[in-house]
């Protein structure tokens, strides 16, 4: 039951994916980089050329709904005149399950979800961490082959989302289909996934396993996500933590491989450290990231619009070529 | 409106308290002259009872049939792209906009006696639908289906397609999508597009009288009734007048949250 997929959507989407049953995919990427795109033309919702081969057929043959495919939404979707329990069991019905059996599966997985007593709720008067749970339930109890959530934790609070990444990553492993798990996030990559599949520009900028992407990220919005610096020199990219650059007022003295120049952008609390982000000047123009201790930023004066010095240790440096497309 | 911005000048003032007196003399007269003690009899008179019963019926009877043939095309030009849906689009509005005497002369056109399709019908059958009830509630449905089919379009469009999209993940055909979700999200738009449809027919008076005339009892409704005795006997035509005034209040009220609610107020 494994999924090899082809996806092409003119000006917006052109990637490859394959997945093994059981596994969960995060797509991750920036804004606009086509991941919604991507689980939404494996879902039917936008045209696609290609294929997508899933346990021997091509879902881009099928309507949406033959396609058996589980859909959560960034914003959930869930019909607003129904319960809970109607919601999660408009799918079994749809596919032709008595009302009954409908309602009695519905409520397993509001069951298993955590949420059974709010069964006879509307989507209205659920909180948002009890609304994206029936989403959740709902995609879950048509027994899809393939489950895609696009961004399920977005516009959650901190604190639900992570109760609700924990509860999922367990549903997650509990799952013999496979899952493409949209996210901004890199935790919900690092926690939940087997596999990462990265996208930028509508293609797929990197793939692998999460430790792989973690420490060898293949772009700057990765490298970000996973709170490295990444810089490229030709074929080769460089990575670096924020806590092994050195920030300096005037030029240091030393080897000039690892030094920029630039005028500080922004400087705020990220733990018990200042994190100051810095664009540089010259040769290479990026914005990178030092975590320095609050003594230090305030001896330095840091404060946005300064000019400083940035340097770090080559043997702190991860060096790697550029992981092919 | 805020005073700080100063006091709004005479020149326009002037005109907008004119629009109003426009809008406002003909219905104070209205009230004012109509035969109150009268009321009573001329209520009681069967002629004017047939009038108002065949005005409710034939509306109700129009309204419905604007139901099932005008929420199917609403759907279909809500959500359902295919060539040439401006072009239908387009024809649905026209009678929107055509006078109703028009309207009346194009369904005579159609439907007479010598019409496009009532000339075969008569020839084979010897029936023709012209001057029945029957084209009373055509000439309704004409005239109100716009109406309908605009309103319910606007609400599908606000309930918006991602629903939809959301029920074919499910394994909803776009039939149960339908009749599970489209139907009950929309139900308040459908309803108001009823009751507006409903309103229009029960006014309706030019395509009416030229399709389907003026026979007491068959086709005379309240609008044709008034036009006929307005003349002769004008506490009745006045009485009626008042009745329809009151029919129109009542659906402003009804429908004031999506109008004076949407389009008059300010939030």
């Amino acid at each position: 039951m494994t999924l090899e997929a082809v996806l092409r959507v003119p000006g917006r989407l052109d990637v490859a994916v394959r997945a093994e049953p059981g596994t969960v995919v995060a797509v991750i990427g920036p804004n606009g980089a086509g991941k919604s795109t991507l689980v939404k033309a494996l879902a039917g919702l936008v045209a696609a050329t290609g294929h997508a081969r899933l346990d021997g057929t091509d879902l881009l043959e099928l309507d949406a709904r033959d396609r058996r495919v589980g859909m959560v939404f960034q914003d959930r979707l869930l019909f607003p005149h129904l319960s809970a329990r109607a919601n999660v069991a408009f799918g079994p019905r749809a596919r032709g399950v008595r009302r009954s059996e409908a309602e009695a599966r519905a409520d397993t997985w509001l069951e298993r979800l955590g949420i059974g007593e709010l069964a006879g709720r509307k989507p209205g008067e659920l909180s948002g961490g009890q609304a994206q749970r029936v989403s959740i339930a709902r995609a879950l109890a048509t027994e899809p082959r393939l489950l895609l959530l696009d961004e399920p934790m977005a516009g959650l609070d901190v604190g639900v989302a992570t109760a609700l990444r924990i509860e999922l990553a367990a549903h997650l492993a509990a799952y013999d289909g496979i899952t493409l798990l949209v996210t901004h996030d890199a935790i919900d990559a690092l926690t939940m996934a087997q596999q990462v599949l990265v996208i930028d520009e509508g293609g797929v900028a990197q793939q692998g396993t999460p430790a792989e992407v973690a420490q060898r990220p293949a772009t700057e919005h990765v490298a970000r996500l996973v709170g490295l610096n990444v810089i490229r020199e030709g074929t080769e990219l460089r990575s670096f933590s924020p806590t092994a650059v050195t920030v300096d007022l005037q030029e240091p003295r030393g080897s000039a491989r690892n030094l920029w120049r630039g005028t500080v952008i922004s400087v705020n609390p990220h733990g018990a450290a200042v994190r100051v982000v810095v664009r540089t000047t010259g040769s290479v123009s990026a914005d990178l990231i030092a975590d320095v201790t609050p003594a230090a930023a305030t001896e330095l004066g840091l404060v946005p619009g300064r000019v400083v010095w940035l340097s770090v240790k080559e043997t702190s440096v991860n060096a790697y070529a550029v992981p092919g497309r | 409106m805020s005073d700080t911005l100063g006091r709004p000048p005479a020149r326009l003032l002037l005109p907008a308290g004119l629009a109003t007196l426009v809008l406002l003399v003909p219905l104070v007269a209205l009230v004012a002259r109509s035969p109150w003690s009268r009321i009573p009899d001329v209520l009681g008179d069967p002629v004017v009872q047939d009038a108002l019963w065949l005005s409710l019926v034939t509306a109700t009877v129009a309204m419905l049939i604007c139901l099932v043939l005008g929420l199917p095309l609403a759907w279909l030009l809500a959500r359902v792209e295919f060539p040439g849906r401006r072009l239908l689009r387009a024809i649905v509005i026209v009678p929107l906009v055509l006078p109703p005497v028009v309207a009346g002369v194009a369904l005579v056109s159609a439907f007479g006696r010598t019409g496009l399709i009532g000339g075969p019908v008569h020839d084979a059958t010897g029936w023709t639908l012209a001057y029945t009830t029957s084209a009373v509630v055509l000439a309704h449905v004409f005239v109100s289906l716009p109406f309908v089919v605009i309103s319910i379009e606007g609400a599908l469009r606000s309930i918006g397609a991602a629903y939809d999209a959301a029920a074919a993940t499910l394994g909803a055909t776009r039939w149960t999508t339908f009749r599970r979700v489209t139907v009950p999200l929309a139900l308040p738009g459908i309803a108001a597009g009823m009751v507006l449809g409903w309103a229009r027919s029960i006014g309706e008076f030019g395509a009416t009288i030229t399709f389907a005339g003026n026979y007491p009892g068959t086709t005379q409704i309240m609008p044709s009734f008034i036009y006929q005795k307005l003349a002769s006997d004008p506490d009745a035509a006045l009485t009626l007048s008042v009745l329809l005034l009151g029919v129109s209040i009542g659906v402003l009220l009804l429908l004031r949250d999506r109008w004076l609610g949407t389009m008059g107020g300010t939030p």
